[in-house]
């Protein structure tokens, strides 16, 4: 049973990672538009080198 | 777009002077930032390629700094310097063959920064996120987990739980405690109940070591309630969004004439006395009188009448009716807030606060079921205090067993699932439903009122029997309509070229404002245009008269109904409903499009206070009706009907009078609408009735103090995930 000491942190560790990351999409307006991101990915313009 | 956020809900600070300052400095900051941002609506946008060009365009035009396409909103909008006008970046996204019109940014502030839906999704999140957790802890206790084990699960549920509680439950917390002040036991009350009692009992059996907490509970409720209450939200949220696009798809602008010089103003800077010009095409901005020009003016939707009215030097126009043929001078007479279309728009509240409130399901079911979960609960408690002679720790744990299984999961999540699939529905098929309620009040209506021009029909004239005109005169005709840009002229032209007819060769044509057009044919002078100027017989419906060498021809139009008008009429028939026809139009082109729809009860010539007693009528006899309206003759009885759609063309203020807009030109989903409202209302009653069903089963094992926390999660869960599952079967 000693495992749970470790268990236990773990699984809220990597549970708050999730919500913090939740948080910084809402912050951040990630949701702002669904569908334009997922267009986006199609284009080709900055396929050869980095947005600047 | 902080600014423009933090600006939105200042403060209200101890020291009014102190917050004032950098008030108007944030006005000022507002402003310039304001300015330079330009919104257009992109009403085709839809691929990666789109949002490239699009991009790509206006970045290549001078002073833009920024363009960034939103495509979920069909929206770019543009930072750019203080001289680049919406116009000429309407003209380059023209050029790359895309659609766009100017967007007033002014009017989507409150949907760009949608702070309150964020403000619940974070809730939600956190509340997902601590029930996944607690019940993967709450598992371990379910299984068997003993003594210390058990207590150090309940302790670090309690840790995650209570935070938990205490943040997500806040909406429903502020929202019990204001029905609470104003005397009303509102549904919040006992879920805010639910929530405190069950976290409190919990934490006091963790500290005696007790076998049973219901963290979970607690936290599973705060979820699923949460996720009701973002569903409903997102739902008004998307409508009125969509609602404040066609409102800022109107930018409230017109021309003044300044010392000689053309000046584009806001209306809300115009004052009376001024001059305005009102250009060909251009609906009136302001009440005024003509000063310059002559023109023919479009009232249809102020009057109904389809037949364009004479304008020249002193004729009196409103705000809201059509210029049509030549350029119009106007001196200003009222102008924003006194212009006759905002006054009609002051008489739509009057009617819409007249209107007895629709208490919808919902409503009613909290209405019955808030004092039936308090009373079971108190029972319960003062029962078994009796019971087991003064055992209160006992006693509270069954009365909160009872509250949190009685609580309305699937009550807060029956009705918002429901609407949100319905709305989402009729949203694809172009029926942008404005109000919640007006799903219920739709599967009610047993008569259905149309309005004609612009409503019934398209307000786009078509000519009749063309070809029953002599070869000679339709040349003659098709060659003078095809130099204005007069409807009537325009809808010749286009009848005439699908006729094949070939356009007599005539010389020295020109338009006279207000009249028609003249040209000369051999020598002769031809003339196409109104009655008495061609010195022609008027007819008594919508026509173009043509004097060709003394002798007249009429060219008679109708009005070309709605793509979909007739199935529509017809659906509704035959769905057992009364279905009339009123407008403000003469009797001849009334009585032909109802013979066209099939409709038999209908009246010519009725005045707007008509439309509403005739609504006022049909509900006195017993009748739910439907008004389905455009144009200002309308609103009165839009605002009055049960319930009212009003087509994305008509104006303003008739669309704040219509629960629901029907965003196409297609009137089709009109009749489909009534049958999603039906089959929403009863899939709202049904869910009603399987959480009712849940809870007939699991009240009386709590209240003889056999439900666990794990009867309650399971009864919580599955009843959620039903009414949810019902919820999506709506076709």
């Amino acid at each position: 049973m000693e495992i749970l000491a470790i268990l236990i942190p773990v699984s809220l560790l990597l549970g708050g990672i999730g919500l913090a990351a939740f948080f910084w999409a809402m912050k951040t307006k990630q949701f702002d538009d669904p569908e334009g991101d997922a267009q986006r990915i199609l284009t080709k313009e900055w396929d050869d080198h980095p947005k600047p | 777009m902080t600014l423009v956020e933090d600006f939105g809900r200042t403060p209200v600070s101890a020291c009014p002077a102190c917050a004032a300052a950098p008030a108007a400095e944030r006005i000022a900051a507002l402003r310039t930032d304001r300015d330079a941002r330009i919104m257009l609506s992109l009403p085709a946008a839809h691929c990666a390629a789109c949002i490239s060009t699009v991009e790509g365009a206006l970045a290549a035009v001078p002073g833009v700094r920024s363009a960034r396409v939103n495509l979920t909103r069909k929206r770019v909008s543009i930072d750019a310097a203080p001289d680049v006008t919406p116009a000429e970046l309407i003209a380059v996204l023209a050029a790359n063959g895309q659609e766009a019109h100017e967007l007033d940014p002014g009017l989507l502030n409150a949907t760009e920064t949608d702070r309150q839906g964020r403000d619940l999704l974070m809730r939600l999140g956190v509340a997902f996120f601590s029930m996944m957790n607690v019940m993967l802890l709450s598992v371990a206790v379910w299984s068997g987990a003993e003594a210390a084990t058990r207590d150090l699960f309940h302790w670090i549920s309690a840790s995650i739980a209570l935070p938990t509680v205490i943040f997500a439950g806040q909406p429903f917390f502020r929202s019990a405690w204001a029905s609470l002040r104003a005397g009303r036991l509102g549904m919040d009350v006992p879920i805010s109940l639910a929530l405190i009692l069950a976290s409190s009992i919990s934490v006091y059996e963790t500290w005696m070591s007790g076998k049973h907490a219901y963290f979970d509970a607690a936290v599973m409720l705060a979820f699923f309630l949460l996720l009701g209450r973002y569903l409903d939200h997102r739902t008004r949220a998307v409508a009125r969004s969509a609602a404040e696009e066609l409102a800022a798809l109107e930018v409230p602008r017109a021309i003044v004439i300044e010392e000689g010089v053309e000046v584009e103003r806001a209306i809300s800077a115009i004052n009376p006395g001024d001059t305005v010009l009102v250009r060909p095409g251009a609906r009136m901005p302001v009440d005024g009188v003509v000063i310059h020009g002559a023109s023919e003016v479009d009232r249809s939707l102020l009057t109904g009448e389809s037949l364009p009215v004479q304008a020249g030097i002193g004729t009196l126009v409103s705000a809201g009716e059509v210029n049509l043929t030549g350029p119009l001078s106007l001196r200003v007479t009222a102008a924003g807030k006194d212009s006759s279309l905002h006054r009609m728009a002051d008489l739509v509240a009057v009617a819409e606060g007249a209107k007895t409130r629709y208490t919808s399901l919902a409503d009613r079911a909290a209405r019955l079921y808030s004092p039936l979960v308090h009373i079971l609960s108190f029972s319960a408690f003062g029962y078994w205090m009796w019971a087991t002679g003064g055992d209160l720790r006992f006693a509270i744990n069954i009365s909160a067993a009872v509250l949190i299984i009685t609580c309305p999961c699937a009550l807060g999540l029956a009705v918002p699932a429901v609407i949100t699939s319905a709305s989402g529905k009729l949203f694809r098929r172009g029926l942008l439903i404005k109000d919640g309620t007006a799903l219920e009040r739709l599967a009610e209506v047993d008569a259905v009122i149309f309005d004609k021009t612009g409503t019934l029909t398209l307000g786009v004239p078509e000519p009749v029997a063309l070809s029953s005109h002599p070869a000679e005169a339709l040349a003659v005709a098709a060659a003078l309509a095809a130099g204005s840009s007069h409807p009537l002229a325009r809808a010749l032209a286009g009848g005439a070229l699908t006729d094949g007819v070939t356009p007599a060769r005539l010389e020295d044509i020109r338009e006279v404002p207000g009249h028609g057009i003249e040209g000369v044919r051999n020598g002769k002078v031809v003339r196409l245009g109104r009655a008495d100027w061609c010195g022609a017989k008027a007819l008594p419906q919508t026509a173009t008269y043509l004097n060709l060498d003394g002798q007249t021809h009429a060219f008679a139009f109708t009005d070309r109904p709605r793509p979909g008008a007739a199935e529509a009429v017809a659906a509704l028939q035959a769905a057992g409903m009364r279905v009339e026809l009123l407008s403000g139009d003469s009797e001849a082109p009334v009585r032909e499009l109802a013979a066209r729809l099939g409709i038999t009860h209908w009246r010519a010539g009725v005045l707007p206070a008509e439309k509403a007693a005739r609504v006022a009528a049909l509900s006195a006899e017993g009748r739910r009706v439907l008004m389905v309206g455009d144009g200002l003759n309308d609103t009165a009885a839009l605002a009055a009907a049960h319930v009212s759609i009003s087509p994305a063309t008509a104006l303003d203020a008739a669309r704040v009078a219509s629960d629901i807009v029907l965003l196409g030109q297609d009137m089709a989903p009109i009749a489909d609408a009534v049958r999603i409202g039906r089959q929403s209302t009863r899939r709202m009653v049904e869910n009603f009735l399987i959480s009712g069903g849940y809870n007939v089963v699991a009240v009386p094992l709590a209240l003889v103090g056999m439900a666990t926390p794990l009867a309650a999660a399971l009864a919580m869960s599955l009843s959620s995930i039903t009414v949810s599952l019902n919820a999506m079967r709506l076709k």
